[in-house]
């Protein structure tokens, strides 16, 4: 019998899954992807919203300025990678500037510091690539970028490190009541447990109706990206939003934390929501709103184009909370953006809830620090040699688009939730996400996993299930 | 019994497409041709297609798992299936040299398959 | 830091090649850095016949072409690294390298040549909507599953792209066990050569479907199908067109690009057409004493004309250490008119020794036409050609005896003409 079982071990479950790891609770998270971050928090934009966006007194509003606050000391405690590069709302045209000053109210209101409106001429000087045609913008700060699932993964692996269970392939099926406790159903066996927290993005609502009599229902709303080369990463220095004009809502234009240049999303609410799939109709929509936004769009720079889905609550707010009529169900659900900013509060705020219902004792050897995979690339050349003195694999370099070494592929299949598919690697290390797509390291990793995970290439997958990269033996398939 | 047979030649890029008239076998006309290159091929192709054979062949206790293997001479085209199906299962031990016999005689054609590059032993 | 005379960046068939040029031009201290765990390239997946027949007159597979240009390497002595990866060069000529034994170490060298060769043109670059399953490769990848790990990719294929990797995997599935379904050609013509359509195609009944595209890539965790469509004369899919080809593997061999990360951070200068360095004549980049040749300079269809130019390059390098310089800009080769660019860009006549192959591409298919080449407005060389055609690189040999014609040129033009 588990104290919590948090389903779902995305962005929201995983810090969830790190905050009750400060308390002497057994708590398990179950996952039904391969690994963490395989879901909406996989593909996203990676902003840390500074939060003049959501409508004041929602819960959005509330938990991103809140969540905000918490990314300088969490990304050093957790060595995921966090830039503070400041946002910008451009507005295209000069009768749109007082619906700037109105976002600027907006956001003051909810409690966004520093927030001001520039004029083209201080754009110009701060953003020179802008388009021609930007009128003015709301500058915010606090706006800054992560790497979604490298932060997912930091959380999920100093939860894991502070005692809490992790099981993956395992799809919650059914939930039964008891009197103090529920029984859950899975592929995978069977789980008890006195609480039991809803992490479960996209499917949140399967979850939630599975016990509680207040349905809620979540739709799927996909979003397309194009992700170009690091050399046109600089064209824009801080995230570049549009004000929505008669057009629509507009797109965002910002670099990543890894440099690269990243565009998107487009909004289509679709009916299957495992539907990740990209349209034609879809990257040219993203390619041209973004001409909106800089003077040039490098597209010959592409390197890779997506598609994440966001999971929207109908009611338009997160629902966070224990369930009115099932006590011990908590919701996290409906957590779209600003979700990945909010996700550090939104953690505290089920901390609270928790704590009220199972009054735990501190965890005393809770440690809040972990240490992230060495990155090479990012290294000079002191560091690099003493890494390389001390362990040879560092010395061997895998990706050659992004710099990984072997000793950082090793480090990622053997540290804490271990990577143990081609693109569990990759989310870890970056390896086969630069220029060439892992054209020249994926047959390299692919032999490596099998050699440490002791498996047969062949038992390798891209992402779990049956992702097989490769499907026997030269001649096995010839007839007889 | 006449036969007509179109094939493309690949003497150039141009590709011209030829058209062999056969009869019992033996070619009659050739026409399309427009050096004599295409005529030479055009026969040759239609009375005794050859072509190289290359493949890979499983290394027991090599530093690679596989040694590179081709037929040292043409072999005629209808024979490929049956030469794959003879190395099929096939596994030789490291060390290997480049021009080392992996099969002798290959498919009754009377050409050897040889390895096209070293594979030392994996110590 | 240690410092050699010549450093060569790549041991595949361009770096090997300017090795051996360098030494053939008394050059003692070289030292080439490869990557991999065994020099001679991507030749040693390319386990097809074919290559050779211009440098040796016969026709050897990958891995034995690469080891004739190894052998030699070996005799000369000329010392080599590998597992050594390049991670940084500079205008000064550091280079900084990796490898497990060494840890970083920085060279210092006099003459540096680049001969990183080129990568293959991933999907996310070419936008081919649907989902991203597994069981998308590139033909390269797949090759190197097949041909070195001996394990099959997939089963059902379509291969995208028909330049000649594309065609040799067709050929090299087939035989493997598998299913080659198609293969796909956004162009109305087949960018590799003719034998290889014949002999990797025909032979085995595989449909080349020309203008025609994957529009759609269907499949949850592994690949179960591809749209396709018919392109019109701008390429665009054609809607009516739609077809489903239920398949487990798409390969991509959607063009090459040369690698030049590293060049540009010596500052070396790009072509926007080809991607590799612009040279001269000597093959030197507009950074003194850094010089390129193979695939990282312009993709080749024959390896043949790489080793040629690498050994080029290597001798260039040993004169620029002997002294030479090669700085002075005198002429400028400029296409136009279906050709889309030549190697070098840049000539001296002072520095041609007997003649000087200039290399260069069409842009599209052309039928009894003439290859032109002015200078100085001056049309100077007029040759019929039955067929020119994108995938098929031009070679036209400029001798001494020319320049001395035209002492003062300033532009050479070279363009493809009706008469």
């Amino acid at each position: 019998m588990f104290d919590v079982v948090i389903i779902g071990a995305g962005i929201v479950g995983s810090s969830i899954a790190r905050e009750l790891s400060r308390y002497k609770l057994k708590t398990c998270v179950l996952e039904k992807g391969s690994d963490v971050a395989t879901g909406s928090s996989k593909a996203n934009s990676g902003i840390v919203h500074a939060g003049f966006d959501a409508k004041s007194g929602t819960l959005k509003a509330k938990l991103n300025v809140q969540g905000n606050i918490m990314f300088d000391q969490l990304s050093k405690d957790l060595d995921f990678p966090f830039r503070k590069n400041g946002s910008l709302v451009l507005c295209f045209n000069k009768k749109d500037i007082q619906k700037l000053e109105e976002l600027k109210e907006k956001g003051d209101r909810n409690g966004v510091s520093n927030l001001s409106v520039l004029t083209k001429e201080q754009l110009s000087a701060l953003e020179p690539n802008l388009n021609e045609n930007v009128e003015a913008a709301l500058y915010a700060p606090t706006g800054g970028i992560v790497c979604p699932y490298e932060m997912t993964i930091a959380f999920a692996e100093n939860a894991c490190m502070n005692g809490v269970e992790f099981n993956f392939n395992t799809e919650v099926t059914d939930i039964i009541k008891k009197e103090d406790s529920f029984i859950i159903e899975t592929n995978n066996g069977r789980y008890g447990s006195k609480v039991i927290i809803n992490a479960a993005g996209l499917f949140a609502d399967e979850i939630n109706n599975m016990v509680s009599k207040e349905k809620i229902e979540i739709k799927g709303r996909k979003g397309e990206y194009c992700l170009f080369d690091k050399t046109v990463g600089s064209l824009a220095r801080m995230t570049l939003f549009q004000l929505p004009t008669s057009m629509g809502k507009g797109v965002l234009v910002s670099p990543t934390v890894d440099n690269n240049l990243l565009i998107g999303p487009t909004a289509l609410d679709i009916p299957d929501k495992s539907d990740t799939t990209t349209t034609r109709e879809g990257i040219e929509e993203v390619i041209d709103k973004a001409r909106l936004t800089l003077r040039e769009i490098p597209v010959n720079k592409t390197i890779t184009s997506f598609s994440g889905i966001r999971a929207h609550a109908v009611k338009d707010d997160f629902i966070i909370g224990e369930a009115s009529d099932v006590k011990g169900f908590i919701n996290a659900a409906g957590i779209e953006s600003p979700g990945l900013t909010s996700a550090p509060a939104i953690a505290k705020m089920i901390e609270e809830i928790v704590g009220r219902i199972l009054s735990p004792s501190f965890n005393e050897n809770f440690n809040p620090i972990r240490k992230g995979i060495p990155r090479f690339r990012e290294m000079n050349n002191e560091e690099r040699d003493n890494l390389i003195k001390e362990n040879p694999s560092y010395g061997k370099v895998i990706c050659r688009c992004e710099t990984v070494t072997e000793g950082e592929i090793l480090n990622a299949i053997h540290r804490p939730l271990g990577a143990r598919t081609l693109d569990a690697v990759k989310r870890r290390t970056r390896a086969g996400m630069g220029r060439c797509q892992s054209g020249f390291c994926s047959t390299k990793i692919v032999s490596i996993l099998a050699r440490e995970l002791n498996l047969s290439e062949i038992e390798i997958t891209k992402f779990g299930g049956a992702s097989y990269l490769l499907i026997g033996e030269n001649k096995e398939l010839m007839n007889p | 019994m006449e036969e007509k047979k179109e094939i493309t030649c690949i003497g150039c890029p141009i590709g011209c497409m030829l058209e062999v008239t056969l009869e019992y076998n033996e070619v009659k006309d050739v026409k399309g041709y427009t050096c004599l290159k295409g005529k030479t091929y055009a026969i040759k192709e239609c009375t005794n297609p050859t072509r190289i054979l290359t493949s890979t062949v499983k290394v027991k206790n090599g530093t690679t798992n596989m040694v590179s293997v081709k037929t040292i001479q043409d072999i005629p085209k209808d024979k490929i299936k049956e030469c794959m199906d003879e190395i099929k299962g096939l596994a030789v031990k490291a060390p290997i040299h480049a021009g080392d016999i992996i099969v002798s005689n290959v498919a009754g054609t009377m050409v050897d398959i040889i390895a096209t590059k070293d594979v030392p032993e994996h110590l | 830091m240690v410092e050699h005379e010549v450093i060569i960046i790549g041991g595949g068939p361009a770096g090997l090649a300017a090795a051996i040029g360098a030494r053939e031009e008394g050059i003692e201290d070289i030292l080439i850095l490869e990557r991999d765990n065994n020099l001679g390239g991507i030749l040693n997946q390319c386990i097809h016949n074919g290559f050779g027949l211009h440098t040796f007159k016969e026709e050897l597979t990958g891995p034995e072409y690469a080891k004739r240009f190894v052998e030699k390497v070996e005799e000369m002595h000329i010392p080599y690294k590998l597992n050594t990866m390049v991670i940084d060069v500079n205008k000064d000529k550091v280079i900084t390298a990796v490898n497990e034994e060494d840890g970083v170490i920085e060279l210092k060298a006099k003459a540096v040549i680049l001969a990183m060769g080129c990568r293959e043109r991933p999907r996310g670059a070419i936008h081919i909507p649907g989902s991203r399953c597994a069981g998308i490769y590139t033909a390269g990848a797949a090759q190197k599953f097949v041909n070195i790990d001996g394990f099959m990719p997939g089963r059902d294929v379509v291969i995208l792209g028909s330049g000649d990797i594309g065609l040799i995997m067709a050929r090299r599935m087939t035989l493997e066990g598998g299913n080659v379904k198609a293969v796909i050609e956004l162009l109305p013509y087949s960018g590799g050569l003719k034998r290889n359509v014949v002999q990797c195609l025909d032979d085995f009944n595989i449909p080349l479907k020309l203008s025609h595209t994957v529009v759609k890539i269907h499949g949850q965790d592994r690949l179960t199908g591809i749209t396709i469509a018919k392109v019109d004369e701008n390429r665009k899919p054609v809607k009516e067109s739609e077809e489903y080809i239920p398949c487990d593997t798409l390969l991509l061999s959607v063009g090459l690009i040369p690698e030049n990360e590293l060049s540009e951070k010596a500052d070396v200068e790009l072509s926007g057409v080809t991607g590799g360095p612009i040279v001269n004549e000597s093959l030197q980049t507009n950074v003194t004493g850094i010089f390129a040749c193979g695939n990282v300079l312009h993709v080749h269809d024959l390896v043949d004309y790489v080793s040629e130019e690498s050994i080029l390059a290597g001798k260039n390098a040993a004169r620029y250490i002997n002294g030479k310089t090669f700085d002075e800009v005198f002429i400028e080769v400029n296409t136009c008119d279906g050709v889309r660019y030549c190697v070098p860009k840049f000539i001296n006549p002072e520095n041609i020794t007997k003649s000087i192959s200039v290399r260069f591409r069409v842009g599209d298919v052309y039928k009894d036409k003439y290859i032109s080449i002015y200078f100085d407005g001056h049309r100077e060389i007029h040759i019929k050609k039955r067929i020119l055609t994108p995938g098929e690189m031009e070679t036209i040999k400029l001798t001494e005896a020319i320049f001395k014609k035209y002492p003062t040129c300033k532009e050479i033009t070279i363009k493809v003409e009706g008469e």
